[in-house]
C-alpha cells in the first residue's frame, strides 16, 4: 500500500500517477473464515478494520451484494453530532465523534471530517423545552451543546430567515460545534484499505442468501451467490435488508425499513457555513465542499424496500428549505436519491450479540448510523472478538424490546439524523 | 446583422432585435435566440470557465445538456440564479448575464494556475493529502477548497415570484415532441383519447427544428410540423412547450415543471414563474431522443470545439455559422451532413476528419463533389488557441498505431462520437437496460410501469424510423388502452439516419500522462482520471464516478456517462455491461426549488387553522403561539402587561370567578357502531364498559410499548356513541391509530371513525361561577350537582344552539366544555362573554392553561410525558383496566422494565430558594460529582406565574414516588438549585372546589 501524502503524490504526479497501487484487491472468497461480515458498508468495513487492527483477527471476509460503501454509506447527508438526549446515545456517539477527529490520520485517507457545527432549530415553545432538556443534559455529560437565541442563530449562519412572522417562527436553536459531515465515500475507502492492507479480504458483488446453522444452533456460515463460505463466527452490518438476512438464521428483528430520500443542489460558492436543521419544520441543510446544497428531512411514511421515494416528501422537503432558508428559492435540484433505512421501535441502534451463537448484529440505524460508523465499528469489533459487549454498546442489546429498557431518542425528541 | 447570422436560415425573427448583456458589455441578438445562440452570432465561444482548472470553456451543446455554457441570469432585484445554461436561457430585451467561477474577469482567471498544477490535482487527489497538521483541515485546506469550488454565487435575495402547482390525469403522457412524440401523439389522438404532449423546448418539433431539408409526406418539414402541431390541437391533444418532465415516480406519476416568465422581457402581473404539474398517465410514451457524444482527445475542450449536431441545431435553428472555417472530426455519419449544412451556408469547411476507414460512399462522394477534403482513419491528439480554438492536430492511424501529425487551421471543431439513447425517465422507472454491441450503447429492456419507450431513446436513428416507431409505438399505448388503433405510414425524404462507431479515448501520439483529453468537461475529468481510479481499484462505474467526479456535473452526466464507461472498461479490460451505468436520478434537468415548494412559502408553507372564535382573540389583541398547524391565543394582555403579568391576572380571574377559554383544537374522534365499546376497551387503557351513557371519563392512550401516547375526556353519549377527545397536536396520530388497529388488527369489529374536530366549536368556562353563569343558557339539564355532576356528558340546547355539553375539569375548578356546531363557535362564546361581565369573566390562553393544570397536577402529553412514561409513572395506574383482556400497550406494559422499582416517575418540585426551575433541566441526587453526573430525571414543567404563594414545577425522577420530601438537585451553568420532591397536587387536593 503506497502512503498518501503530498510528497507521494508530488512524486507519482512526476510519473504520470503509473505507480499508484490498488487501494484494495478484488477479493474472491476462500472456504473458510474466522469471521465473516455481511455487508461492507462503512459499519462493516469498519468493524473488519478494527478487529484486524485492534484484536489481531486478520482472517475475515466483508462480503456485499454490491460494490462496497454503496449503500446507505454512500447515499446519506453525512451529518455528525452527538447531542442526544440519553446518556447511553450519548456516549456512543460521542465515542464515534472523538474518533472523527482523528480518523483521516488513522487511515492515512483524506475523510475530510468537518468541524463544521451542526445547529438545529427550535421553532415551537415545545422545541424550545425539548432542546434545553437535551442542552442541559449534554452539558451534565461533557458533551458540547449550547443555546442560541434567534440572532445568535443568525449570526452564526446567515441564510436563516428568524423574521417573527414567519409561519414558524426561529425561537433559538441547540448548537453542537464539535458536530460536522464528512466525505462518506472515503470513509467506506479509508476502511476498505486500511482492512484489506491488514489482510481482510473484501467480496464485492457477491450477496449472502443465507445464514447456515450447525446443528447445535451455532453459526456455521453464510451461503452466497459464490458457494457456501465456512466461518467462525458471522457479524451482519447489512442496513436495509438486516431483517431478511437474520431471518434466515431464525432471528427476528424489530426493523421497519422505510426509504429516506436526500438532494443536493447544482453547486455555488460558499454560502452556508454549517449544518442546520430544523425538526418542526421538516428540513435539514448543508454546503458539501463541493459547494452543492445537501438537504433531507423525514423518510417516506410507508414501509418499502424500493430506492425510488415519492413526490410529496421532496415537494414538502424544499418547501420546508425555502421556509427556513428563503434565499435559496431560486436555487435548483440537481439530483436526487433515496436509500433503504431499518429503523428500530425506539430509534436507536442494536449492537451486539444475538441469540445464535457466535451470530453478531449491528443494525437499526434508521436515519442517522453514519455519523456513528467509527464509534460503532469500533465497538462492533470488540463484541465480536471478546464475544461480549464493549460497555459503550452494552445497553443497545436485541432484548431491550422484550424488557422494555428502551432508548427512545425518537420520542424524547423526534429527532432524526 | 452580427458577424456570425445567416440570413434565411433559421427559425428566429431576424427583424426584432433583441438586447442582452453579458459581463456588462451589450450585445445584440434577435427574438428566438438563446443566450449561447446570440453570443455565437456575435462571435463569442468563451462563456464559461471549468471546475476545477478554470479552463476557458465554450458551449458544447446548444440544449439542456450543456456543461460548459453556465452563467448567472438576473432580471433586478431579488431575480438572480446561478448556473443557468446559456444553451436555454431565452433572450429578452434587457436581460443582464455574467459568466462564473472567475476572478477577476473571464479572459483573465488566476484560477488558471490549477491548470498548470494539474498532474498534482488528479482523480481523488485530496483523499491523499490536506492531512497534515491535523488541524489544519478546518482552518485552511477546506476552506481553500471551499472558495475554489462551487460555480456560480447563490441569490442572496428573496424570491419575489410565485409558484404554482396542478394535477393533471390523462390517458397518454408523452414526453419529447419530435418525431417519434408527434406521431405517437397523433396515434392515440385519433382515437379519442385524452393525451398530452410535452417538450422542454421552445417549441415542439425536436430534431425538425434542426432539419429542415427533410420533407414529410411531400411537405417541407417545416411545414408539415406546422401543420401537424394545428392538426393534433385540433384533435384536443395538450401540447406544453418549456416544460420538462423532471422524474418518473411509482405508478405513473410523473413531475413536470412548465417555465412560464423566464423568457419573457415584461413579467405578466399574475403568472407563476413556473408550475408544477403532477401527471398521472394511465400509458407514457417516453420519446425523449438522444444525446450526442463528444469525442475524447487532447484539447477537447477549447471554446470553439463543439458537436457537430449541435453545430446544426445553431445553424438551422437560430441561424447562426458558430464558425466560418470549422474542421469535422467524427466517428459517425451524422457530422458529415453538418459539414454539408454550414457549407451550404457559407462556411469553409476545412476537412472531414473520420475515424473510420469505411464510410458510406454517398457521404464520400458529396464531400467530394462539394471539394471538402477528407481524412478517414485519422485521430484528433491536439487543438491549439488561448480562448478559443485555432487549429486541430490530426495524425494517421494504420494497425494500431499513430502516424505524424498535421495541424488544420480552423475556427470551429465540429465533433461527433455518435448518439446515445436519452434513458433517463426510463431509467427512473427501475426499468432494466441490455447493452447493445453494435451500437456500443444501452438499450432499454423491461419496466415495471405501464410505459413505452420509442424513437431514438431505443437507438432508431433517423426521422423516418422515429415517426415509424412512435406511430407504431403510439397504436401499442392504444391497444393497451382497449382500443384499436390504426396503420399509419410516413413518406420521408431527405432522410439523414446514419450509422457510426464508438470509441473510448481516441488514440494519440502524446506521452502518456500529458494528454488532457476530457470526459466530464465541467469537472475537469480526463480519461487518464478514469484509467488512474480504475488502477487504484476502482472497479465498477459507481466507483470510478464517485473517485473522479465524472457524470456528477450540473449536466448529470449527459455528456460524460457512456465514455466514461467506455474508457473505465477498457481499463478494467471488461464489457461495459459488467462495469454497470450509473442510475440516472431525477430531476432530469436541474429544477428551481421555487417549482417544488410551489405555494408552500411564507405564510402559506403549511396551512394555518383558526377557530371560529380566533377572529374574537384577534380583535382584543391576544398573543397566538403555533401548536401543531394550529394558532392559538397564548395569552390576552391588556395594555402595558407582559405575558407573566397577563397570565397571573387570567389565573387569579378564573380561580376567582370564571374564565372562558377557547378549546375548539382539542381533536375530537365520533366512534359508532355496535362494537364501539369494545373498540375503547381495546384502544383504550380504561374500563368503558360500565361507563353509562351519559357520562365521561379521562382516557389514556398507550402506544404498544405500554408508553403514554395520547389522552383525553371521552364522553359516552349513547350505547354505541363515544365522543373521544384527544390533545390538539395528537388528533391525526391518534386517528390513524385507531384506523390502523380497525382495519388490520380489528377488521372484525361494527365501529366507524370520524374526525370531528373542524365540526364542533368548544368553549371552556371554568371557576366557581361557572355554574351560575352557564345555567341560564341549558335547556334540557339542570346544571346541579345531582342531575349533572362532574364528568357528566349531554346533548342539549345551550343559547339556542345545539350543543354537547360536558361537565370536565382541567383547572380544578368547576368547569364546563361547550361544544357547538363549529360555526356557532364565536356567537356562543360573546354570548356567554357578555353574560360574563356580571362575573368579571376573564378569556384566558394557552399559557394559563398551562399553568392552572400544572398546579392541580394534571399533565401534559409530550411535556410531562415524552413517550418514555408508563400511565404508573405519572400516578395514573388507576386509569388502566386491570380486568380487561386486552387493550394496546397492554404487554408492552407488562415487560419488567416498565414494572420495575427505580422508574422515573412525575412529582412535584418546590425549590428551596423560592427560585423558578429551567424546564428541562435535569435532576441528580448528588450535586458534588463531577461530569459526567449521574441524572436522575428532569423538569417537566415550571412556573412562577399562577395562584400558588411559590414557583411550582413537575419533574420526572428516578423512583420520584418513594421519595417525597427527599431534596434533590439541578444544576445549572450557574449555579446548583435544591428543591423538595413534593405530590403533584398543588390546588385542591380534596377536590373540594370542583362542586357546585
Ligand atoms: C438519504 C439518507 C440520508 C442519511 N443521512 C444521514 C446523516 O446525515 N447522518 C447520519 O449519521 N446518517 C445518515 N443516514 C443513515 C446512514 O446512511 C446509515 O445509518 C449508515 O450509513 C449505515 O451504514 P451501514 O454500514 O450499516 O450500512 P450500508 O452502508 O447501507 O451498508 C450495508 C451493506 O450491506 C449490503 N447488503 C445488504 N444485504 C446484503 C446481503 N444479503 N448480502 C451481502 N450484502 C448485503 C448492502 O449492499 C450494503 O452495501 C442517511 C441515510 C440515508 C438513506
Amino acid at each position: 500500500m503506497t502512503r498518501f501524502n503530498a510528497f507521494n503524490l508530488l512524486k507519482n504526479a512526476m510519473s504520470g500517477h503509473k505507480n499508484w497501487t490498488e487501494q484494495w484487491p478484488d477479493s474472491q472468497p476462500k472456504s473458510e473464515y474466522d469471521v465473516v461480515i455481511v455487508g461492507a458498508g462503512g459499519h462493516g468495513l469498519g468493524a473488519a478494520y478494527y478487529l484486524a487492527k485492534e484484536h489481531g483477527i486478520t482472517n475475515i471476509a466483508v462480503i456485499d451484494k454490491g460494490w462496497l460503501g454503496g449503500g446507505n454509506t454512500g447515499r446519506n447527508t453525512t451529518i455528525i453530532r452527538s447531542n442526544y438526549l440519553y446518556d447511553e446515545s450519548q456516549r456512543l456517539f460521542d465515542h464515534s465523534v472523538d474518533l472523527w477527529q482523528g480518523l483521516s490520520q488513522e487511515l492515512n485517507y483524506n475523510v475530510m471530517y468537518s468541524n463544521r457545527g451542526c445547529l438545529m432549530l427550535a421553532h415551537t415553545v415545545h422545541d424550545v423545552q425539548s432542546f434545553k432538556r437535551h442542552v442541559h443534559a449534554n452539558r451534565l455529560n461533557g458533551v458540547d451543546n449550547r443555546w442560541l437565541t434567534p440572532e445568535e442563530c443568525k449570526e452564526y449562519c446567515p441564510p436563516i430567515n428568524i423574521a417573527k412572522d414567519a409561519r414558524y417562527p426561529v425561537m433559538g436553536g441547540a448548537l453542537q460545534e464539535r458536530a460536522g459531515t464528512a466525505r462518506h465515500d472515503a470513509v467506506a475507502w479509508g476502511y476498505a484499505r486500511g482492512a484489506a492492507a491488514r489482510g481482510v479480504d473484501i467480496i464485492q458483488n457477491c450477496a449472502v442468501t443465507a445464514i447456515r446453522r450447525n446443528a447445535g444452533g451455532s453459526v456455521a456460515g453464510v451461503e452466497t451467490e459464490k458457494g457456501f463460505i465456512k466461518a467462525k463466527k458471522v457479524a451482519v452490518s447489512a442496513s436495509g435488508h438486516n431483517s431478511m438476512v437474520m431471518a434466515t438464521a431464525g432471528v427476528r428483528l424489530p426493523l421497519e425499513s422505510m426509504p429516506l430520500q436526500a438532494l443536493v443542489s447544482e453547486p455555488v460558492k460558499p454560502i452556508f457555513p454549517c449544518v442546520v436543521m430544523s425538526n418542526a419544520v421538516h428540513a435539514y441543510c448543508s454546503q458539501s465542499d463541493k459547494g452543492e446544497l445537501v438537504i433531507g428531512s423525514g423518510t417516506d411514511q410507508y414501509v418499502s424496500y424500493s430506492q425510488r421515494g415519492g413526490l410529496p416528501l421532496i415537494e414538502h422537503t424544499i418547501a420546508a428549505i425555502s421556509e427556513v432558508f428563503p434565499i435559496f428559492n431560486r436555487m435548483r435540484m440537481l439530483r436526487k436519491w433515496g436509500g433503504i433505512t431499518d429503523n428500530t421501535p425506539d430509534r436507536s441502534p442494536i449492537i451486539g450479540k444475538t441469540p445464535v451463537q457466535n451470530l453478531y448484529v449491528n443494525c437499526g440505524w434508521g436515519t442517522g448510523g453514519f455519523k456513528a460508523t467509527p464509534g460503532s465499528a469500533h465497538v462492533f469489533a470488540y463484541t465480536i472478538a471478546k464475544d461480549e459487549p464493549h460497555p459503550i454498546n452494552a445497553p443497545f442489546t436485541l432484548e431491550r424490546f422484550r424488557t422494555g429498557r428502551l432508548i427512545d431518542e425518537a420520542a424524547a425528541a423526534a429527532v432524526a439524523h | 446583422m452580427s458577424q456570425y447570422r445567416v440570413s434565411g436560415r433559421g427559425r428566429v425573427d431576424t427583424s426584432r432585435a433583441v438586447t442582452f448583456t453579458f459581463d456588462g458589455k451589450s450585445y445584440r441578438g434577435v427574438q428566438g435566440d438563446t443566450v449561447a445562440s446570440a453570443l455565437l452570432a456575435n462571435g463569442v465561444h468563451l462563456m464559461g470557465r471549468s471546475f476545477k482548472y478554470h479552463r476557458p470553456r465554450g458551449a458544447i451543446a446548444a440544449g439542456s445538456e450543456e456543461p460548459n455554457a453556465l452563467i448567472g441570469t438576473r432580471r433586478g432585484a431579488g431575480r438572480f440564479e446561478p448556473n443557468t445554461r446559456a444553451t436555454v436561457q431565452e433572450i429578452w430585451d434587457g436581460l443582464e448575464t455574467s459568466s462564473q467561477n472567475k476572478f477577476p474577469s473571464l479572459k483573465f482567471d488566476v484560477g488558471a494556475v490549477n491548470d498548470a498544477a494539474y498532474m498534482l490535482f488528479s482523480a481523488g487527489f485530496y483523499y491523499k493529502t490536506f492531512m497534515w497538521p491535523r488541524s489544519f483541515w478546518d482552518k485552511v485546506y477546506e476552506p481553500f477548497i471551499r472558495a475554489a469550488a462551487g460555480l456560480g454565487v447563490s441569490p442572496t435575495e428573496e424570491d419575489p415570484d410565485h409558484y404554482a402547482s396542478r394535477n393533471l390525469h390523462c390517458d397518454v403522457l408523452i414526453v419529447g415532441a419530435g418525431p417519434t412524440g408527434l406521431a405517437a401523439a397523433r396515434a392515440a389522438a385519433v382515437e379519442g383519447l385524452r393525451v398530452v404532449l410535452v417538450d422542454e423546448n421552445a417549441e415542439a418539433g425536436g430534431t425538425l427544428l434542426s432539419e429542415p431539408q427533410a420533407r414529410i409526406d411531400g411537405k417541407p418539414a417545416w411545414d408539415w410540423l406546422a401543420a401537424e402541431l394545428e392538426a393534433l390541437k385540433a384533435l384536443g391533444v395538450k401540447v406544453m412547450t418549456r416544460t420538462t418532465a423532471i422524474a418518473y415516480y411509482h405508478q405513473n406519476l410523473i413531475g413536470l415543471v412548465e417555465k412560464l416568465t423566464d423568457h419573457l422581457p415584461k413579467l405578466p402581473a399574475d403568472t407563476p414563474r413556473e408550475r408544477l404539474w403532477r401527471v398521472r398517465a394511465k400509458q407514457v410514451v417516453l420519446a425523449q431522443g438522444a444525446l450526442e457524444k463528444p469525442l475524447v482527445f487532447h484539447g477537447n475542450d477549447r471554446p470553439g470545439v463543439m458537436l457537430a449536431g449541435s453545430a446544426q441545431t445553431f445553424l438551422n435553428r437560430y441561424g447562426v455559422l458558430v464558425g466560418k472555417r470549422p474542421v469535422i472530426l467524427t466517428s459517425h455519419d451524422a457530422a458529415w451532413y453538418a459539414a454539408f449544412d454550414l457549407q451550404d451556408a457559407g462556411a469553409q469547411v476545412q476537412a472531414i476528419v473520420d475515424t473510420r476507414a469505411d464510410v458510406d460512399a454517398l457521404l464520400l462522394n458529396e464531400a467530394r463533389a462539394r471539394g471538402i477534403a477528407v481524412k478517414l482513419s485519422h485521430t484528433a491528439t491536439a487543438t491549439s488557441g488561448r480562448l478559443r480554438v485555432s487549429s486541430l492536430r490530426i495524425n494517421p492511424v494504420a494497425g494500431g498505431t499513430v502516424g505524424s501529425g498535421q495541424e488544420i487551421r480552423c475556427d470551429a471543431v465540429l465533433m461527433s462520437g455518435g448518439w446515445t439513447p436519452s434513458l433517463h425517465l426510463f431509467s427512473h422507472t427501475k426499468g432494466s437496460l441490455t447493452w447493445d454491441d453494435d451500437r456500443t450503447t444501452f438499450l432499454p429492456n423491461n419496466t415495471p410501469e405501464d410505459c413505452v419507450i420509442a424513437g431514438a431513446s431505443r437507438g432508431l436513428w433517423g426521422i423516418e424510423a422515429a415517426l415509424a416507431d412512435g406511430a407504431e409505438k403510439g397504436r401499442a399505448v392504444v391497444e393497451a388502452l382497449g382500443k384499436t388503433g390504426a396503420q399509419v405510414a410516413y413518406a420521408v425524404e431527405a432522410d439523414r439516419p446514419g450509422t457510426g462507431v464508438s470509441h473510448k479515448e481516441l488514440p494519440t501520439d502524446l506521452s502518456a500522462g500529458k494528454a488532457k483529453a476530457f470526459v466530464d468537461f465541467q469537472n475537469d475529468v480526463t480519461a487518464k482520471d478514469l484509467r488512474l481510479a480504475v488502477r487504484e481499484g476502482m472497479r465498477s462505474i459507481e466507483h470510478v464516478k464517485r473517485y473522479t467526479t465524472n457524470g456528477m456535473a450540473t449536466d448529470q452526466g449527459k455528456m460524460s456517462n457512456i465514455n466514461g464507461l467506455n474508457i473505465a472498461s477498457d481499463a478494467l479490460g471488461k464489457k461495459q455491461p459488467q462495469v454497470g451505468l450509473t442510475t440516472f436520478r431525477p430531476p432530469y434537468t436541474p429544477t428551481s426549488f421555487g417549482a417544488f415548494a410551489g405555494y408552500h412559502r411564507g405564510e402559506h408553507f403549511e396551512v394555518t387553522r383558526k377557530t371560529d372564535i380566533d377572529s374574537w382573540a384577534e380583535a382584543k389583541n391576544a398573543v397566538f403561539e403555533p401548536v401543531g398547524q394550529w394558532r392559538r391565543a397564548r395569552y390576552f394582555p391588556k395594555p402595558g402587561e407582559d405575558m407573566d403579568a397577563a397570565v397571573r391576572r387570567e389565573c387569579a380571574a378564573t380561580r376567582a370567578s370564571v374564565g372562558i377559554f377557547d378549546a375548539s383544537t382539542l381533536g375530537k374522534i365520533e366512534v359508532v357502531g355496535p362494537d364501539a365499546v369494545e373498540f375503547m376497551n381495546r384502544m383504550y387503557t380504561n374500563p368503558w364498559t360500565k361507563l353509562a351513557p351519559g357520562r365521561c371519563r379521562y382516557g389514556l392512550l398507550l402506544g404498544d410499548d405500554g408508553y403514554i401516547r395520547d389522552d383525553g375526556v371521552i364522553g359516552r353519549m349513547s350505547e354505541d356513541r363515544f365522543h373521544v377527545t384527544t390533545t390538539t397536536g395528537g388528533a391525526a396520530r391518534v386517528l390513524n391509530m385507531m384506523e390502523d388497529y380497525l382495519q388490520t388488527e380489528w377488521p372484525d369489529l361494527n365501529v366507524w371513525l370520524t374526525s370531528t374536530t373542524e365540526q364542533w366549536s368548544t368553549v371552556a368556562l371554568n371557576g366557581p361561577d361557572a355554574a351560575k353563569l352557564l345555567a341560564p343558557f341549558v335547556e334540557g339539564v339542570e346544571l346541579t350537582e345531582e342531575t349533572f355532576p362532574h364528568m357528566s356528558c349531554v346533548e342539549c340546547t345551550v343559547a339556542g344552539m345545539p350543543a354537547r355539553l360536558f361537565r370536565v375539569s382541567f383547572t380544578g375548578e368547576i368547569g364546563f366544555e361547550v361544544n357547538v356546531p363549529a360555526h356557532l363557535g364565536r356567537k356562543l362564546w360573546e354570548t356567554l362573554w357578555d353574560a360574563g361581565q356580571q362575573y368579571g369573566i376573564t378569556a384566558y390562553g394557552t399559557e394559563t392553561m398551562h399553568v392552572l393544570r400544572a398546579e392541580k397536577g394534571y399533565i401534559i402529553v409530550g411535556q410531562d410525558t415524552d413517550g418514555t412514561v408508563t400511565p404508573y409513572d405519572c400516578g395514573m395506574g388507576w386509569a388502566v383496566g386491570k380486568k380487561k383482556p386486552d387493550f394496546v400497550g397492554m404487554r408492552g406494559l407488562a415487560r419488567p422494565d416498565l414494572q420495575a422499582k427505580n422508574r422515573k416517575q412525575l412529582v412535584g418540585l418546590l425549590t428551596e430558594d423560592g427560585s423558578k426551575l429551567e424546564e428541562g433541566a435535569q435532576i441528580v441526587f448528588d450535586p458534588k460529582q463531577a461530569i459526567p453526573m449521574t441524572m436522575v430525571g428532569h423538569v417537566t414543567s415550571s412556573y412562577d406565574i399562577g395562584t400558588t404563594d411559590q414557583p411550582i414545577a413537575l419533574a420526572l425522577v428516578a423512583g420520584g414516588h418513594e421519595k417525597m420530601g427527599e431534596t434533590v438537585y439541578i444544576p445549572m451553568p450557574d449555579r446548583t438549585i435544591a428543591a423538595k420532591i413534593t405530590s403533584t397536587v398543588f390546588v385542591d387536593p380534596d377536590n373540594t372546589r370542583l362542586k357546585i
